[in-house]
């Protein structure tokens, strides 16, 4: 069974590889990613989502090595972050920089998600505020901005300057206080996301930034110009979402997505049915075969991690107990393995193995490497010098000494090693989610960011099942595995 | 005299600063049978581990055969049979594949290795059904004639006892005594047999090496050593076990 699924993970290659869809860690990017896995799909392009993979940089070297073939990002960020400026901000000029590396993007899918200023609205009619213009004649007027905001050139600072804005009671509040601060009136403007969700809850104004004081962060898909190659009507799907979605229909899916906790495979299969009449496009796997689906990702990794965790371990384990000197070094170097916190390493091994199972398997099994090579270290050297001295007495050579005596009688403190490290093993793998390995991590992780605790039960309590399973496992094989004359039994004579 | 099967030619072994074995020479003619003994820290074990080579020496040389034993040639070792204190038997093996490893290792087919147990099992008077069963289920006597019919299965030049009898209640201690006697003369095997008890030496052995700090003593039998002693620890030695062995014939 283990042997098959590993097998599967790594020969797998049924046709042209399916379109890989990347999303970012934030409700918006998860509903477009699953807007364009959903698009393709209903044309018959498989494709498969990889959603809340991370930040930009992880997003955009995947999808440059080629581990992604599409994500959605912004205008913005592409000209700030990735091409660093160098490029301009105009559509034409980022087209052409990034054609240059091989990566094609989409026109702006209809809206924006840039900074924005709401307030709420009854002080604004009251005001008679519309656009950003119309505060200048209002100093009176209490800010509260997130810090990031504040702190940002082309945040407060550039607003200010542009619109000569006079007032002096500007605060720094956290996101969420924010919003409650506006609520309550203790301040009478934020800073926002202009497609938060929050703008629908609250029925927030938001202001025009009628003199462009704020960088143009228009919605687009990057993708993989190779694409074409593999799956040429994939770039034309992709390019159906062009311009269809308004400011007003993304801030909608956002509070669908956050505020009423839909999955965002939902909002984005809403959408699709409603503006294009696409109904196949939903995925709507039912709960089994989700279940399915991950208890398979999630196997994998463990027995993939876990094998290779014994095939270094039990050597180290050996060398540690042969040689004392590399013995506390092996143990102090598989300790402070241990001490890197799991999410930690996972990330370290972003930028040498890219993202989806194979760092997450090279995580899991650096981690795993402890438990065993501390087990096989102490059940080694605690093998009773008599049976030593008898064994080198009668006459077998080191190797059959160490696979004939030592080993079997080490092998009950191995096997508990095994179990210890296969149990850690199967609850950290639940974080290879973050970096696109999927599993029971995935809904989890949904569940967290959506706040939904049935989704995060979807994934823990299958997580918690499979530990006490994998433990009940270890303890039949320690039965059969553990020799006849070791076992716990009745002593006669 | 026949020429020594295993001889230690000016042996030292150190242990760390004070403290040390040796210089020791000590000769095993072929198919003579020497009792190592002593008191307790005199060095017995010691000497039989540099003996067995599983210990190197610091200087002097140890031969067997009158070659030099290379502590790594683990093949040497299948020469000399070893019998090790408490049996040392392994528990995950059953006694039959205890007694049979280094021959199964060697490629023994099954016939021949189960024709071998019934020959050990005669020689060592076990019952039957024994090889089948775990060291946890053997009683102390019958884990030593487990450990001496596995220490005799390659029919080796010479056999090493240390204190085969040590742990075991005087009725099982008797038994073994007399059977190790029968086996011995049976094999007609050089025999090296380290243990403190003077009466068990002279029961089981022609010989006794009488060892002190590290040093041999006096090295005959019993009958030299009582009638002339090389120096005052001898007699001082074979007093104190008479001694005891006579207080113990005494009590009603």
């Amino acid at each position: 069974m283990r042997t098959a699924l590993l097998l599967a993970l790594l020969a797998a290659d049924p046709g042209p590889e399916p379109v890989r869809v990347g999303s970012k860690q934030f409700a918006e990017s998860e509903v477009l990613g699953e807007l364009a896995r959903q698009v393709l799909a209903a044309d018959g392009v498989p494709a498969l989502h990889r959603r809340a993979l991370g930040g930009t940089r992880v997003l955009w070297e995947a999808l440059a090595r080629g581990e992604l073939d599409v994500y959605p990002e912004y205008t913005g960020t592409i000209a700030r972050e990735i091409l660093g400026g160098t490029a301009g901000t105009g559509e034409e000029g980022l087209r052409t920089a990034l054609a240059a590396r091989g990566i094609g993007m989409t026109r702006s899918l209809g809206f924006e998600d840039t900074y924005a200023l709401g307030m709420r609205p009854e002080v604004a009619r009251r005001l008679g505020i519309a656009r950003i213009s119309d505060l200048s004649g209002r100093p009176a007027l209490r800010f509260g901005f997130t810090n990031e905001f504040l702190d940002r050139a082309d945040g407060w600072p550039a607003l200010r300057d542009r619109y000569r804005l006079p007032q002096r009671e500007v605060r720094g509040l956290e996101h969420d206080l924010a919003y409650r601060a506006l609520a309550a009136g203790q301040i009478d403007l934020t800073d926002l996301y202009s497609t938060d969700a929050e703008i629908r809850r609250q029925g927030l104004v938001v202001l025009r930034d009628d003199l462009h004081a704020f960088p143009e962060y228009q919605a687009v898909f990057l993708y993989r110009l190779d694409l074409a190659r593999r799956w040429p009507r994939a770039p034309p799907d992709l390019r159906r979402l062009e311009g269809r979605i308004d400011q007003a229909e993304m801030i909608d899916m956002n509070a669908r997505a956050q505020l009423d906790r839909q999955p965002p495979e939902a909002v984005a299969a809403a959408f699709l049915l409603q503006r294009f009449s696409l109904a196949a496009a939903g995925r709507s796997e039912g709960w089994l075969a989700r279940l399915a689906g991950r208890t398979e990702e999630h196997l994998a990794l463990v027995g993939i991690a876990l094998l290779l965790s014994i095939a270094a371990a039990v050597p180290l384990g050996v060398w540690a107990a042969r040689r004392p000197g590399a013995g506390r070094v092996v143990l102090a170097a598989a300790g402070v393995v241990q001490t890197i916190p799991s999410l930690a390493l996972l990330v370290f091994m972003i930028p040498l193995l890219g993202i989806g199972a194979r760092p997450a398997v090279a995580a899991l099994a650096l981690y795993g490497l402890l438990p065993i090579v501390r087990n096989t270290h102490a059940g080694l050297t605690g093998i009773a010098p008599e049976l030593l001295e008898s064994a080198r007495a009668l006459g077998l050579s080191p190797w059959a000494r160490l696979r004939l005596v030592e080993l079997p009688l080490a092998s009950p403190a191995i096997l508990a090693g095994v179990k210890t490290s296969a149990v850690i093993t199967v609850g950290t793998a639940t974080l290879g989610a973050l970096i696109g390995a999927g599993g029971y991590g995935q809904p989890i992780l949904t569940g967290i960011r959506l706040a939904s605790v049935p989704l995060i039960l979807e994934g823990a309590v299958p997580a918690a099942a499979l530990a006490l399973l994998v433990q009940g496992a270890f303890d039949g094989v320690e039965w059969v595995l553990v020799p006849r004359g070791m076992r716990p039994a009745r002593r006669r004579g | 005299m026949p020429p020594p099967v295993l001889e230690l030619r000016q042996v030292v072994k150190r242990f760390g600063p004070g403290a040390e074995v040796g210089p020791i020479d000590l000769a095993l003619p072929r198919g003579t049978r020497l009792a190592l003994v002593g008191p307790s820290g005199a060095g017995k074990t010691t000497v039989l581990r540099l003996l067995l080579g599983v210990l190197r020496p610091d200087q002097g040389e140890v031969l067997l055969g009158e070659r030099p034993l290379d502590p790594d040639d683990h093949r040497a070792r299948r020469r000399i049979g070893y019998v090790v204190q408490g049996g040392g038997l392994f528990p995950h093996l059953t006694a039959g594949a205890n007694a049979s490893l280094v021959a199964r290792q060697l490629g023994w087919d099954r016939g021949r290795v189960a024709e071998r147990l019934d020959a050990l099992g005669a020689l060592a008077r076990l019952p039957a059904d024994t090889w089948g069963r775990f060291p946890t289920e053997l009683s102390g006597g019958q884990a030593q004639r487990v450990s001496l019919a596995r220490a005799l299965f390659l029919d080796p030049e010479l056999l090493l006892l240390d204190e085969p009898l040590g742990a075991l209640d005087p009725i099982t201690r008797a038994e073994l005594q007399e059977d190790l006697r029968t086996a011995f003369r049976a094999v007609r095997k050089t025999v090296l047999l380290v243990t403190h008890d003077l009466a068990e030496a002279t029961f089981l052995c022609d010989g006794l090496a009488l060892l002190r700090e590290g040093r041999v003593a006096q090295v005959g039998p019993l009958e030299e050593l009582v009638r002339a002693p090389a120096e005052p620890f001898v007699a001082r030695f074979i007093r104190a076990q008479r001694a005891l062995h006579l207080g113990a014939g005494e009590a009603p």
